[in-house]
């Protein structure tokens, strides 16, 4: 076992266990808690793979932003101690067949399949790259889902704050 | 370092379809609509895995895995802000957030 292959299957055991806590635990504040270190340890994967820009947006976006926000809503809409049901054996039933089955499927299909890399030279994922990239008109650049995802956004701003008004007159 | 030689591209799509079918397990069997956004939240994760690894692994001389996953980011971000806005609305009618408890188009 060397260095990268330990730190990978310590991430990949927290994520896939503070996944599974995190769906099956009663108390909902616990059940964002747990969301919150697999998103934390999602970020721990991105700078593996060397994407520092994109580790940083997860967890001040995620981490930071959304987890807050689900803490929240939990807080105004439900009593702290209360429990959530225990669901039904009919639901149980079809939920873990299906996610057994899936699993089942999806990793036979893909450990069956050999990826073949490119040989061509990799691009830096620096601040600068990818700030250039981001801003270009030219050949692979992403300017227009750039602006149309600031204007969808805006967007989502304002119609979060309509719906969420006390009175809709 | 060179990760391709440490881990198999293998290891980490099966992590994210883990990931994705627990996120489903959680919509399935959960019936508050707060759980099944963070199930979603979960699932939407999983497929920014798949995005970042597919980029670092097999396409490194591009970054499109890369601002996929930032695009991802951004519209899961709204979709909470929203559901959230949603969701306390719906509270604020009904006064519960299970979803077998909300069942009126007109209140």
């Amino acid at each position: 076992m060397t260095g990268p292959k330990i730190i990978f299957f310590l991430l990949a055991t927290s994520i896939v266990v503070f996944s599974i806590l995190s769906i099956t635990s009663r108390r909902i504040l616990r059940g964002a808690v747990f969301l919150l270190f697999v998103l934390v340890a999602m970020s721990g994967l991105y700078y593996m793979m060397n994407f520092q820009f994109l580790a940083a947006v997860q967890l001040m976006l995620y981490a930071g932003g959304i987890v807050v926000l689900i803490i929240f809503s939990i807080l105004l809409t439900s009593q702290i101690n209360s429990k959530l049901d225990v669901p039904k054996m009919s639901h149980l039933l079809a939920g873990v067949t299906t996610a057994v089955g899936g699993i089942t499927l999806a990793a036979f299909t893909i450990l069956k399949y050999t990826f073949h890399s490119t040989t061509e030279t990799a691009i830096g994922t620096d601040m600068r790259t990818i700030g250039l990239q981001l801003l270009d008109t030219q050949t692979h650049g992403y300017a227009l889902p750039f602006e149309v995802i600031s204007i969808l956004l805006l967007a989502a701003l304002v119609g979060s704050i309509f719906i969420a008004r006390k009175n809709n007159t | 370092m060179n990760l391709q030689a440490e881990i198999p591209l293998d290891y980490m799509i099966v992590l994210s379809t883990i990931v994705f079918f627990i996120g489903l397990l959680g919509v399935i069997i959960r019936r508050n609509l707060i759980s099944m956004l963070m199930s979603i939240e979960l699932m939407l994760n999983a497929v920014n895995i798949n995005f970042v690894a597919f980029n670092h692994y097999l396409f490194p001389h591009r970054l499109e895995g890369h601002f996929f996953a930032l695009i991802v980011m951004a519209i899961a971000a709204a979709e909470a802000a929203i559901a959230i806005a949603l969701i306390i609305n719906i509270y604020r009618q009904f006064n519960t957030v299970n979803v077998d408890h909300v069942d009126e188009l007109k209140y």
